[in-house]
């Protein structure tokens, strides 16, 4: 094919990509090298002040961090369970097949904010539903304000909003496979359990790496459902990373000290997600 | 065996729907509600427990002044924004696709993969990174609370799904048709333009509805980068939730919101049904 004709087709989205983001990138990082809040707007250079402030003296940042760890593992590893229990079930024929489908993907369609809103009338003290149905057994958990169920609930809710994607992913996965391996196995007599074991998990292993970066990506950014849901609180106690620097950049104006956070964030991402990438390939695709 | 299995499958089945329908169910009834209803205690079952009345769906389509909330330009606003950012992001989108599908390209060790990685990666910035040097930019060329800003942000948000979808689709479609086409004297232009975009509907319609559904349910950036000249449907809902939450109206908005998105669950389940959202994910 023609040589010079392939530029033409790719350039005009590489370079509005490039364009739009390499000065935002390069300004991160200077903006990081200046003491830059409300009194003293402007890009001065202070050197690396605010990286040695954040790596010795800001303990909350790295709270934060593990935090932020602790969600998105704890609900990547859910939705990857559910989902693919999800997928599973629907993927034969079952009774009711697409209405199931189409309505396990309807909470991924749904903007997570105003859905947290909702969640949060739902998770109400005393005028929500779940503590009134719970009070027939006496209980009535602080759903929204004591800092270790506060969590569960902001786990509660990205599983109700990011199982769906899940879902869609290893649906379509599992609707790719080859039919060849089911023959076999059907032949052999293998029963679910082991039909499941053997032949269909194995399968699906590449889809369910992908899948897995793909929301554990998504998952690390975790935002916007805390703020709306506790504003990070009780105290700190459901504050995520990109939460933390939202308050210290948008809210307190530490515009120097929130860059540098955020470029320390995204190298502790980039490094992160490269190496969990890796070892689920490592474990997943041993076999 | 057999019929433990399926009386699980089918347990599941119904804690999951149940689980996923409730929010819905009661910000529905929530949405009849008054005050007096809200507060005296939970109440599920209209006429039953409580009278019900529009008051929340009333104050949707009321002028601000007459103490309505006035959801109606946000919501175009949102539409306009997630339109337009999603069509400008499938054409480029596209065509850097189909670049990276059909040609070779080479400059140093950067080959075909590393230049989808470099799009697709764009997804593992955490917009907050992003947020404070748009914010600082955006008002440096007095685009801060405009759409003309928003739309910019959002195609970096939408262009690596667009090409992530669509290189693997280019990929399934075979070569042998623009090659045929190329035989039959077009040039290039016109051999994607006649030929392999038809061919390619499936996958254009999915990656527009996977943009569609990221530029929809944003908040993070139409909430730093708007304040009150341009609204954005969701960042106008969540600032109804306020010291006195107006629990009917937050409820009657929330389910506009959420409702014509419904649509795009039945495409993308008709879409998933054919095997034409496989190629993509691997």
């Amino acid at each position: 094919m023609n040589f010079k004709h392939k530029y033409f087709f790719l350039f005009p989205g590489l370079f509005v990509l490039i364009g739009i983001l390499i000065f935002p990138i390069i300004f991160v990082v200077r903006l990081s090298l200046s003491g830059w809040n409300s009194y003293n707007p402007g890009l001065d250079y202070i050197g690396l002040e605010n990286y040695i402030r954040l790596f010795t003296d800001d303990p909350r940042f790295w709270e934060s961090f593990f935090r932020l760890s602790f969600l998105s593992v704890t609900t990547v590893i859910l939705q990857y369970v559910i989902g693919f229990a999800l997928a599973h079930m629907v993927w034969k024929d079952i009774k009711f097949k697409r209405f199931f489908r189409v309505l396990f993907l309807v909470p991924m369609m749904t903007t997570p904010v105003i859905m947290t809103v909702i969640w949060r009338t739902f998770f109400h003290e005393s005028l929500g539903p779940v503590n009134d149905m719970l009070s027939v057994f006496g209980v009535a958990p602080k759903w929204l304000t004591d800092p270790v169920i506060a969590k569960f609930t902001v786990i509660i809710v990205e599983v109700w909003q990011w199982t769906p994607f899940m879902f869609l992913l290893l649906l379509a996965g599992l609707l790719s496979l080859p039919k060849e391996p089911f023959l076999a196995a059907a032949i052999d007599g293998a029963s679910p359990v082991r039909k499941f074991i053997y032949v269909t998990f194995p399968l699906m292993a590449p889809i369910s790496i992908g899948a897995i970066i793909i929301r554990l990506i998504e998952a690390s950014k975790i935002m916007d459902t805390v703020y709306v849901l506790t504003s990070g609180g009780p105290g700190t106690s459901t504050e995520t990373s990109s939460f933390y620097i939202f308050i210290k950049g948008l809210r307190e104006f530490q515009m120097g000290y929130a860059a540098s956070m955020s470029f320390t964030y995204l190298i502790i991402m980039i490094i992160s997600l490269t190496i969990i990438a890796k070892v689920l390939t490592k474990v997943l695709l041993k076999e | 065996m057999d019929k433990l299995y399926i009386f699980l499958k089918y347990f599941f089945i119904v804690v999951w729907t149940v689980f996923v329908v409730a929010p819905f169910l009661w910000a529905l009834t929530t949405s009849f509600k008054d005050f007096q209803s809200v507060n005296g205690g939970v109440t599920y079952i209209p006429w039953v427990d409580f009278e019900p009345n529009l008051e929340g769906w009333k104050v949707l389509i009321k002028s601000p002044a007459k103490g309505g909330v006035d959801i109606i330009e946000p919501y175009f606003n949102s539409m306009f924004v997630t339109c337009t950012a999603s069509l400008i992001s499938i054409i480029l989108g596209t065509l850097s696709a189909y670049a990276l599908s059909r040609y070779t390209f080479k400059a140093g060790f950067v080959k075909n993969n590393d230049i989808t990685f470099f799009f697709i990666s764009q997804r593992i910035m955490p917009p907050i990174v992003l947020s404070i040097p748009f914010f600082l930019f955006l008002s440096s060329i007095n685009l801060l609370d405009s759409l003309t800003g928003l739309i910019v942000v959002y195609i970096v948000l939408l262009m690596p799904i667009a090409v992530w979808i669509m290189v693997d689709f280019f990929n399934k479609v075979p070569r042998e048709i623009d090659e045929t086409a190329l035989i039959d004297g077009c040039n290039p232009y016109q051999a994607f333009l006649k030929v392999v975009l038809p061919n390619s509907i499936p996958g254009l319609i999915v990656a527009g509805m996977f943009c569609i559904i990221f530029g929809w349910i944003d908040f993070f950036f139409a909430f730093i980068l708007t304040f009150t000249e341009v609204q954005l449907l969701p960042v106008k809902i969540v600032a109804l939730n306020s010291s006195v939450t107006p629990w009917w109206s937050l409820s009657a908005s929330a389910l506009v919101s959420v409702a014509p998105l419904i649509i795009v669950a039945f495409i993308v389940e008709r879409y998933l049904s054919k095997g034409n959202l496989s190629g993509a994910i691997k």
